[in-house]
């Protein structure tokens, strides 16, 4: 019996080294397919987590769990006083992953800085039109217009030279178009003819390689041992994608995955009482709001607008709607960004100011309008229709007959665009990168009326604000202008700000050091088993 | 034989050019552009919006655009996927297979109980095994698939843990592609425990997607037998003194088999349909899942070419019964 167990001993010892030494494998229950693995085409954050996120870096990088900016491609940078030359030093040694089908010779340099922007910039680079050439975020942020030219200075010096100033332009290099390329992997594939092959099979300097995705069902990445901080502490990841999010938490109960993004608002309550299961929150970098249309009567007249809000119950719209996962908002930016202006007083919730102020405005009887329902589920708003039966109830306490429409997404948006449009519209808008002028130029500029200012709202204080802190470099100094604007917002009321809501992200207990992006991703690198 | 072959494909060329029409204009009909949904709320200023209806060729009038569509199926061409800029026909044929099997496995087991249970519903009429698989059949089909999809999910695979909840095969699997068909697959590479956890994956969506086929496909056979059942030449096989189930089986069920096969034949159809919510609530990587995102992104591309492929397979099946049928039955081949 001896002889047996001390035979068997060594080989029990080795068996259990090897579960020990076992990879440590994270699955992450996404919520759908990306659309390719190519970022500067999309604008999807499922596609995001799938490539930028966790394959790719910028120059800059925003830390983790916050919209703080660190440097990332980038080591450091200087800004000229005009603030329209940017000038980066790039990092040295930093690695490119390596795929089937390519070895990459060098380490990342200034050419893949100017491949990258040129790439989606410029009609007359060779990748330009490669894929569709389709750069959407690229030209939403405008960076067509705001471009002059890139220069390389050195193998490891770019210079960025601006038409005019913009504060937000680090912010702006952080963002998932902006994720830097291998100019080398791309000339590779286009020698080879297979030039489409580059936006397929991604190839970046980040934590995590790609190793194969199983369409609608599958992401597969390795640690990259080579990675510049160090290898992360898993050694693969997955996105197992599963659409439907009772599955998912199905999934997470059953320890067929260990992270899961949007839960059922219905499901929070259980899941804060699972034994297995960490429930993170966070306030997420969005705003849900009613946009009323300032270019047509009644809601031209500002007493028109301060008296609705006053009739508004936001409270009743966080119970009933979110059902306590939201926080009333006060301000069109939420309390998480710098420059979220506390000391502004919200329109309390008070049917007899709201009456008195809609008979100054010569409606004492009150008036018939409409109400703007999406018809679809947002972070911002988890149930349009009910939110607006809410509101709806709430004024009609004061007089006011509001008649509730709808249209399927897409031409919800393309309406709602309109400059006559009756009535006031339910929408909200989840921050692309932490910077006030992502929320307050683009959702309340000049520029944006009959576009995103759904308020069709053009106020010229405010517009003088928004554009000098838009040039302005100092952020103190930027600070103080966006808080002025916020208390003009207030005052002028081109919107009912309605809710920020609060983000979950159900985690099984043995998931250590995720964090919650406020910028609605998914960053991997960091995070361990126990 | 070849009168009646080539009256059955003659019907194909209408039914073909009925099923590009109506995908083409179904899909138009619904409200929403495709580029203000890409768009979202960030929104898209009005030259660009135009200039990207022109690269998608929605800039064209109706006629054009049809006129592009029906030379491009000439040609073999579906178009390009205007979501992931990839060809609707490669699309097709990587996720085609996953629904393949799993609504082959479910034919399968639709038949494999339905068909029985029919039969002895219909031999013990009006007794309590009659009423119990009627009754179970009538629940199954009434059933709503996603609300007992999810029941079973919550039974077996949370509660229980016999099945694994979602996907074709663990995540502990990477298994190469060779024929697209999972089971196949696993066989064929050199993971071991990668054929039993694909057969594993496949039992809920199976049984969920088999329910209502299964509910038909029992209650026809019931009805179909118990016409059989009273005919003359059943009488006599049973006066001369056959065995019951001989009698059943041989002499009944081949005649009560026809209309059997044509219900058969239909629920391939109401398969590739049930699969949209089977695939969805499982996670399972088929064509279902795939249309119904197409359809909400308004993926014109591919929800024309997808439709068109999956009412193709419809056409061929259904020829295929129709044919099954004049083999079984020669009085229907004969027929002027």
């Amino acid at each position: 019996m001896q002889t047996l167990i001390s035979r068997l001993l060594p080989v029990l010892l080795l068996l259990f080294c090897f579960s020990q030494a076992q990879a440590k494998t994270l699955v992450f229950c996404s919520e759908g397919s990306p659309e390719g693995f190519n970022p500067v085409f999309y604008t999807a954050g499922t596609t995001f987590d799938a490539t930028s996120r966790n394959v790719f870096e910028g120059l800059t990088h925003f830390i983790t769990g916050t919209t703080k900016l660190e440097p990332g491609m980038a080591e450091s940078w200087d800004v000229s006083d005009d603030g329209k030359t940017y000038t980066f030093k790039l990092r040295k040694g930093v690695k490119f992953h390596s795929a089937p089908h390519f070895k990459p010779t060098r380490n990342m340099n200034a050419d893949d800085v100017i491949f990258t922007f040129e790439r989606q910039w410029k009609k007359d680079n060779p990748y330009f039109a490669i894929s569709g050439g389709s750069y959407e975020y690229f030209n939403s942020m405008s960076m067509p217009d705001l471009l002059d030219r890139i220069e390389k200075v050195d193998d490891y010096t770019v210079r960025f030279h601006l038409k005019r100033s913009e504060a937000p332009m680090l912010a702006n290099l952080g963002m998932d178009f902006a994720v830097i390329q291998s100019a080398e992997y791309a000339n590779a594939m286009m020698k080879a003819g297979t030039a489409e092959k580059f936006d397929q099979w991604p190839v970046g300097t980040g934590p995590f390689v790609f190793e194969g995705y199983k369409k609608d069902a599958q992401i597969r990445y390795i640690a990259f041992k080579d990675y510049w901080k160090g290898k992360a502490p898993i050694d693969k990841l997955v996105f197992s994608i599963t659409p439907d999010a009772s599955v998912r938490y199905a999934k997470l109960k059953a320890g067929e995955c260990q992270v899961m993004p949007y839960p059922n608002p219905a499901d929070v309550a259980a899941m804060k009482a699972d034994p297995k299961i960490n429930l993170l929150e966070q306030e997420g970098l969005n705003v849900g709001y009613l946009a009323y249309n300032t270019k047509v009567a009644p809601f031209d007249n500002v007493k028109v607008r301060k008296a609705l809000n006053h009739a508004m119950n936001k409270q009743a719209i966080i119970d009933t709607v979110f059902q306590g996962a939201g926080k009333a908002a006060k301000n069109p930016i939420p309390p998480t960004i710098w420059s979220y202006n506390d000391a502004v007083v919200d329109d309390a919730y008070d049917p007899a100011v709201a009456k008195k102020l809609l008979a100054e405005a010569g409606y004492p009887n009150g008036f018939e309008m409409k109400i703007w329902a999406m018809p679809v589920q947002r972070p911002y708003n988890p149930n349009a229709r009910r939110m607006a039966e809410v509101i709806q109830a709430d004024w009609a306490k004061v007089g006011v007959k509001a008649e509730i429409v709808s249209y399927e997404w897409g031409e919800y948006l393309k309406r709602s665009k309109d400059l006559d449009r009756d009535g006031a519209v339910l929408l909200g808008w989840t921050g692309d990168n932490g910077d006030p002028d992502n929320f307050l130029a683009v959702l309340l500029g000049c520029d944006g009326v009959g576009g995103a200012n759904r308020a069709q709202w053009c106020y010229q204080p405010f517009e003088e604000l928004i554009q000098k802190a838009k040039v302005v470099p100092d952020i103190k100094e930027r600070t103080k202008l966006y808080e002025q604007a916020q208390v003009i917002f207030k005052e002028q009321a081109p919107w009912a700000t309605i809710a920020h809501s609060v983000v979950y992200k159900p985690v099984t207990k043995n998931v250590v050091n995720f964090k919650i992006d406020p910028l609605g991703g998914h960053v991997f690198y960091g995070v361990d088993l126990k | 034989m070849f009168g009646f072959l080539l009256k059955r494909v003659s019907v194909i060329i209408p039914t073909f050019i009925g099923v590009t029409l109506l995908t083409f204009s179904l899909i138009r009909l619904i409200p929403g552009d495709p580029v203000e949904l890409m768009a979202g709320e960030r929104g898209v200023d009005p030259v660009r919006h135009a200039r990207l209806l022109a690269e998608m060729g929605l800039d064209k009038p109706l006629l054009v655009q049809y006129w592009h569509y029906l030379t491009g199926i000439f040609h073999g061409d579906l178009g390009i996927s205007v979501v992931t800029r990839e060809p609707v026909i490669r699309e097709f044929y990587t996720l085609f297979p996953a629904t393949l099997e799993l609504s082959f496995c479910a034919i399968v087991i639709a038949i494999v109980v339905g068909l029985p249970a029919g039969i002895i519903a219909a031999v013990r009429r009006g007794k309590g095994t009659d009423y119990t698989v009627m009754g179970l059949s009538l629940t199954g089909y009434s059933m709503p698939i996603f609300w007992w999809g999810l029941l079973l999910i919550l039974l077996f695979s949370v509660t229980l843990g016999w099945t694994p909840v979602s996907g074709r095969i663990s995540a502990t699997y990477w298994v190469d592609e060779v024929t697209g068909f999972m089971l196949i697959d696993t066989l064929l590479s050199d993971e071991a425990g990668a054929f039993l956890s694909a057969l594993h994956h496949l039992i809920l969506p199976s049984i969920v997607l088999a329910t209502i086929p299964l509910a038909v496909i029992a209650r026809m056979t019931r009805s179909a037998m118990l016409e059989v059942l009273l005919e003359d030449y059943v009488l006599v096989a049973r006066a001369k003194g056959l065995a019951m189930p001989l009698v059943v089986c041989v002499h009944a069920l081949r005649n009560a088999l026809i209309p059997v096969i044509t219900v058969i034949g239909l629920q391939v159809g109401v398969l590739l349909a049930g699969a949209i919510l089977t695939e969805t609530i499982f996670s399972w990587p088929g064509i279902g899942k795939w249309l119904l995102d197409s359809i909400r992104r308004r993926d014109y591309p591919s929800v024309q070419g997808g439709i068109l492929l999956v009412s193709c397979i419809v056409i061929f099946v259904n020829l295929t019964v129709d044919i099954f049928y004049g083999v079984v039955n020669p009085r229907i081949r004969h027929q002027r």
